[in-house]
């Protein structure tokens, strides 16, 4: 049983073929390393999953009840446990650690209900403990914009999670980050993956190797490979096009 | 023990207590309640800054906060004002035709409709009471519409501009077009509201001739201020919980908002009806002091002017846009009431009710360029704040608080 299953989606810009027939599954608790050359179209898968860019053609379904995420705009398909991290950190820079995380923090979404809102006791105590898991445990009252590039990695991995998303997809976490917090990374992810999707998108193999999961290597808009880091890194077609540039 | 919600909010209590010294000042100066030294036309000033001041607050929150740069919202206060004008007409018509009808046998309801209707709109040629007016004999229906009528248009135009997702400068110029629509049908004569001769005699209260004006000007003076009060409360409600984080999150990066699970869309529309209304209310309590209304105070010009104050005021704080509109609707009366003198260059003498203008314009430019955050900066200097290290420079107006470097990256 797969909770996201994507299969044939293919999308074009302006006559470029970015997504060509690409299917795609994962389980309900499983962790799994997307790699490939750059352009070769992860970020546009995680774009489609998400409901930001709509495939030509294509379904993806969703969940026990398998909807239809094409359905469905951004905001309803992240209220219905798609969490993202973007391959750029993406945090509001204007505002601070706490409030980030208050905002991404699972709720009511709505904007009447959002208005009347204010956050209880466990609220508080939620986002001091996903500030400290993400180590920005002294930082809560810090605007965001004047984190380091590695710190808002990190906050935005905290606002991920403060969503509770069932699926979550990772685009380059550790890019900008020290080894020490790459290992951390790769812990956390691998502990998510017990009871919720992981997608992660990486460039570093040290990194996937670390993850020890399933690997889908994407070229030019389509899977080329997939199985473990050394089945698929001794495939002569992912030699060619990935490991023997 | 919970903090109280004034002692969270220092600046709201401060601006509530300036708010209160004014008036109260203002009161014991005036003519009718004190020692006389403001007139009673500058009385009428002070009060309609204030409804400007609330506008202000309402152009704040959308623009400065959500960053929709709206150059529409005076349409809406002018809406409020044709809707309080129009009881205000009305009633006001009734009462001399009634008294003038004086000892002669009691009219009919028919009878006494069409003798005010010939008195409203014999200007433009009908005795008519066209149907908008269907309801301006009675005073709360038509309080109710000062909310309503721009409250649903604002929502009507926001469900199809948000839902549409058009953004940015098309948004500004959307809402600019809606503005110059309403005021060009206004200015028909068939528009059913007195086309460009406007409401007037709005200063004159029905049932209260016995008040002077005197007495009258500082009544509106309070009820400004409390609207004031009022409208900086719960404008300091909304951008202070998560709705604020969520909506100053829409004006940085609208996008992110959307991954995060919030319907922007339905934020913005929120955002927009509800200043709509505030506006209105604005509107409503602005135009009994000026004492007439005509379509040309709801042409573009006056929503590119809010735009301006509320710029140079210093957006995206709520004191920072009762400052800008206080400041600059104020200087602007004092310049163009000509009452400023010229200044003679012997080639070239400049006066002020031409050139006026051109120093605001000049003064948006160099505070945008300049003085990002306006006058209210100042405060952050006073208080030694520094804003974030951040690259890049500013971005323009859409882009929200977001510097260049970020937006591109
Ligand atoms: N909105 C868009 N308009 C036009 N072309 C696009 C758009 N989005 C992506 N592309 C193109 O689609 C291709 C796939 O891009 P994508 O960002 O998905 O690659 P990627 O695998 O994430 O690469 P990287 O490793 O560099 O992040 C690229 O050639 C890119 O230029
Ligand atoms: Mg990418």
């Amino acid at each position: 049983m797969s909770l996201l299953e994507v299969s044939g989606i293919s999308v074009t810009f302006d006559g470029f073929r970015a997504i060509n027939n690409l299917s795609f599954s994962i389980g309900p608790a499983e962790l799994r390393a997307i790699i490939g050359p750059n352009g070769a179209g992860k970020t546009t898968f995680m774009d489609i999953v998400t409901g930001k860019t709509r495939p030509d053609e294509g379904k993806v379904l969703w969940g026990e009840k398998s909807v239809n995420l094409l359905k469905m705009n951004e905001a309803q398909i992240a209220q219905a446990g798609v969490g993202r991290k973007f391959q750029r950190p993406t945090v509001f820079e204007d505002q601070s650690v706490a409030e980030n995380l208050m905002m991404a923090l699972k709720a009511a979404r709505s904007p009447w209900k959002v208005l009347f809102w204010r956050p209880a006791k466990p609220d508080h105590f939620r986002v001091e403990a996903l500030a400290k898991e993400v180590g920005l445990g002294d930082q809560l009252d810090r605007k965001s914009g004047e984190l380091s590039h590695g710190q808002k990695q990190w906050l935005e991995i905290g606002m991920l999670l403060a969503q509770e998303p069932r699926l979550l997809l990772v685009d380059e976490p550790a890019a900008g980050m020290t080894l020490a917090e790459r290992e951390q990374t790769t812990a956390l992810l691998v502990e998510l993956s017990k009871s919720h999707a992981v997608v992660v998108v990486e460039h570093d193999m040290e990194f996937v190797r670390r993850l020890d999961c399933r690997v889908t290597v994407l070229h030019e808009g389509s899977v080329l490979a997939e199985g473990s880091l050394d089945h698929v890194t001794s495939n002569p077609q992912v030699i060619e096009v990935y490991l023997g540039r | 023990m919970k903090p109280g919600f004034l002692s969270r909010n220092p600046s709201v209590l401060t601006f509530l207590a300036v708010l209160a010294i004014f008036t109260l000042a203002v009161t014991f100066l005036s003519e009718a309640y004190g020692a006389g030294l403001v007139s009673t036309s500058m009385v009428k000033t002070l009060g309609k800054t204030l409804t400007l001041c609330l506008i202000a607050i309402a152009m704040d929150l959308i623009w400065g906060y959500t960053g929709i740069l709206s150059l529409g919202h005076f349409a809406f206060f002018g809406l409020g004002g044709y809707m309080v004008g129009m009881w205000l007409m009305y009633a006001r018509t009734r009462e001399i035709v009634l008294s003038s009808a004086g000892g002669a046998l009691p009219m009919t309801p028919q009878e006494l409709q069409d003798a005010i209707a010939t008195q409203i709109f014999g200007v433009v040629g009908t005795s008519e009471l066209p149907a908008v007016w269907s309801f301006a004999g009675s005073l709360p229906a038509q309080l109710a519409l000062v909310v309503l009528v721009p409250g649903i248009l604002a929502f009507v135009f926001g469900w199809f501009a948000f839902k549409s997702r058009v953004t940015g400068v098309y948004l500004s110029i959307l809402t600019q077009a809606m503005t110059l629509a309403l005021s060009l049908y206004l200015f028909q004569n068939d528009s059913g509201l007195r086309g460009n001769n406007g409401l007037s005699g709005l200063q004159n209260i029905p049932g209260l001739d016995a008040v002077g004006q005197d007495a009258l000007s500082v009544w509106f003076l309070w009820a400004s201020a409390l609207a004031l009060a009022l409208g900086y409360l719960l404008a300091n409600f909304v951008v202070s919980g998560k709705f604020g984080s969520v909506i100053r999150g829409i004006r940085d990066d609208e996008a992110r908002v959307r991954f995060l699970g919030y319907s922007v869309e339905n934020y913005k529309l929120f955002v927009f009806t509800l200043t709509a209304i505030i506006a209105a209310i604005a509107g409503a309590l602005y135009y009994p002091q000026a004492g007439i209304i005509n379509p040309a105070e709801i042409a573009p010009i006056a929503s590119i002017y809010l735009a301006v104050w509320v710029a140079i005021g210093g957006r995206g704080r709520l004191y920072g846009a009762v400052i800008g509109a206080a400041f600059v609707s104020l200087v602007s009366t004092w310049f163009t009431g000509g009452r400023a003198p010229d200044v003679p260059l012997g080639f070239y003498t400049i006066k002020w009710v031409d050139w006026w203008s051109v120093l605001l314009g000049l003064s948006f430019v160099l505070v945008t360029l300049f003085a990002p955050k306006g006058i209210a900066g100042i405060v952050d200097w006073v208080q030694g704040l520094r804003p974030p290290k951040r690259g890049g420079t500013p971005l323009g107006p859409d882009d929200g608080s977001l510097q260049e470097k970020e937006a591109l990256e």
